[in-house]
């Protein structure tokens, strides 16, 4: 492996990693905060991509579809939210299960009707279309490193958002003890809304983003829903720093697993989860 | 101490009938209480008498079946707990709260909020001020403090919110004598600056030193509401009442 083609496979890992990302940190943040298993999670990274590719097709250009796609899929996480989803904060995990793997249902029966069943394309924004030249022969595009900068800006906001706003401090406060953080005046049913909301639109964005690299198809949030739960598990449930370490750890080994070791390149990811549940049951950077 | 001083005072919290159940567990039966502005309330009673559950009712925390909760005058026995608080309510819960997966300096800075009339007496200097312990701890987090220092970044936490009416649930438990008389001068500070405290606490005599008003609760029952003298100097409703 020459080292233009290593670079080329490293950006793909890392770029696939950053996007990961995107989806998995939604996932854990849910599940860390309210306590709840979203398995519909995926089915929103895939509702992104479709409105990506219908929105697009009407404005005839993906970051008008993009512009237009997120207050939309943060309308929806958030009436799912005070719809369904706040009756189960109380509820055995069992019930969360039965509810979101309902709504897997519902979301494929409702892109069967509403977009078909074809596997569709969607162009690349024109001022990105070009590729950059590493040697005579290899290039990489310059698409790919736009996702990544975006993935990248999202997390260190998302990390900001967490970790020194106020807002970040009563959601970590919300995953310890939500009686007390109502007692203190906060409404922790809006503060639930819009962590579930925000969840929600960054699997839905990084379904948009992605979706001029791996095309718009029928139970694609199905794929990447069990490879995001690999990550909350290896970087520990409730983690957004976990989570953007795993997704990286998971996306750099698919991708040169895949260049190295074709035969086995699917089954990487699961041995990485298992060595790490027997070694850190908690994840890398769970509590315990 | 004598009479209710604060007698004309607004009353800030106030419990008419309040009948709650854990299940089928009838915990309160019919109770009444109130807090007016200023004023410093002993809410006492043996274990598992009703005077927490009386406190989370109050709070919203737990839902009455029966009676009325009223804030400043207002209805809010169906009103969300963030709501109640809003009304300028703040609470020390039994087992103190904090948020261990936060810094001290986050666990007092998440709470900050001004009065229900704007003001702004207690801020995080003034907070800091009066537990210097915990501000050689701001980098610290909730799980890494001592008990004392716990309950101190509670109360602290509390005041954040420049309440006008502070509950305190079991304040000085499981504290060493010496924390736990620093916590009562604490809370005379706190009663000192104008802040209506209601107080539950083991200690009936340091609760009595500091209460204008005492109130005792037996299963689920207010059994004794008057001036806090009339109860200590009265050893044989202290017997039986609080069996001391």
């Amino acid at each position: 492996m020459d080292f233009a083609f290593f670079l080329i496979q490293l950006l793909n890992g890392l770029q696939y990693g950053l996007l990961l990302f995107l989806v998995a940190s939604g996932l854990t943040l849910i599940f860390g905060i309210m306590g709840i298993i979203n398995l519909a999670h995926g089915s929103f990274y895939m509702v992104g991509a479709y409105l990506a590719w219908s929105l697009s097709a009407m404005t005839g250009s993906l970051t008008a579809a993009i512009l237009l796609a997120i207050p939309l899929t943060v309308i929806l996480g958030m009436g799912l939210e005070r719809l369904l989803f706040r009756h189960l904060y109380q509820r055995d995990h069992l019930y969360q299960v039965l509810l979101t793997y309902g709504l897997i249902l519902v979301f494929e029966e409702l892109r069967s009707m509403i977009w078909g069943d074809d596997v569709h394309g969607v162009a690349v924004p024109e001022l990105l279309n070009a590729s950059i030249p590493l040697t005579d022969n290899l290039s990489y595009p310059v698409y790919r490193l736009a996702i990544s900068g975006v993935c990248l800006l999202l997390a260190a906001a998302l990390y900001f958002l967490i970790q020194k706003t106020r807002l970040g401090m009563m959601i970590r406060a919300g995953a310890s003890n939500r009686d007390m953080v109502q007692s203190l005046g906060i409404d922790i049913k809006l503060i639930y809304t819009l962590v579930f909301a925000l969840g929600i639109a960054l699997a839905a964005f990084a379904g948009m983003i992605n979706s001029p690299l791996s095309s718009v198809f029928p139970n694609m949030g199905s794929q990447v829903l069990i490879i995001c739960f690999v990550v909350v598990v290896i970087g520990g449930i409730g983690s957004v720093k976990g989570a953007m370490a795993a997704s990286l750890m998971i996306g750099l080994a698919e991708t040169f697993g895949q260049v190295l070791v074709p035969e086995v390149a699917g089954t990487i990811v699961y041995v990485l989860m298992a060595i790490v549940l027997v070694w850190r049951p908690e994840g890398l950077f769970g509590k315990g | 101490m004598t009479e209710d001083p604060q007698q004309s005072g607004e009353v800030l919290l106030e419990a008419g009938g309040l009948h709650t159940f854990y299940g089928v567990s009838h915990i309160l039966h019919g109770v009444d209480f109130s807090v007016r502005r200023g004023e410093t309330i002993g809410l006492m009673g043996r274990n598992g008498m009703g005077k927490t559950t009386l406190l989370k009712t109050m709070l919203g925390l737990v839902r009455p079946r029966e009676g009325q909760v009223k804030v400043r005058g207002i209805d809010m026995t169906q009103a969300a707990t963030h709501a109640i608080a809003r009304r300028g309510i703040a609470y020390v819960p039994e087992g103190r709260g904090i948020f261990p997966n936060l810094s001290v300096r986050e666990n007092l800075v998440m709470a900050a909020r001004a009065a229900v009339d704007g003001r702004r007496e207690w801020d995080f200097g003034r907070v800091i001020a009066t537990f210097p312990r915990l501000g050689e701890r701001l980098g610290n987090g909730g799980a890494q403090l001592s008990g004392g220092e716990q309950q101190m970044l509670t109360i602290g936490r509390a005041l954040m919110t420049n309440p006008d009416l502070l509950i305190l649930d079991e304040a000085t438990e499981g504290l060493a004598p010496l924390i736990a008389r620093e916590i009562w001068s604490i809370i005379k500070t706190i009663r000192a600056s104008g802040i209506a405290t209601v107080i539950v606490d083991k200690n009936y005599a340091a609760v009595m030193a500091l209460a204008n008003r005492s109130v005792v609760l037996v299963k689920g029952r207010v059994v004794f509401s008057g001036a806090s003298n009339e109860l200590s100097e009265n050893a044989e409703l202290m017997q039986r009442f609080l069996g001391v």
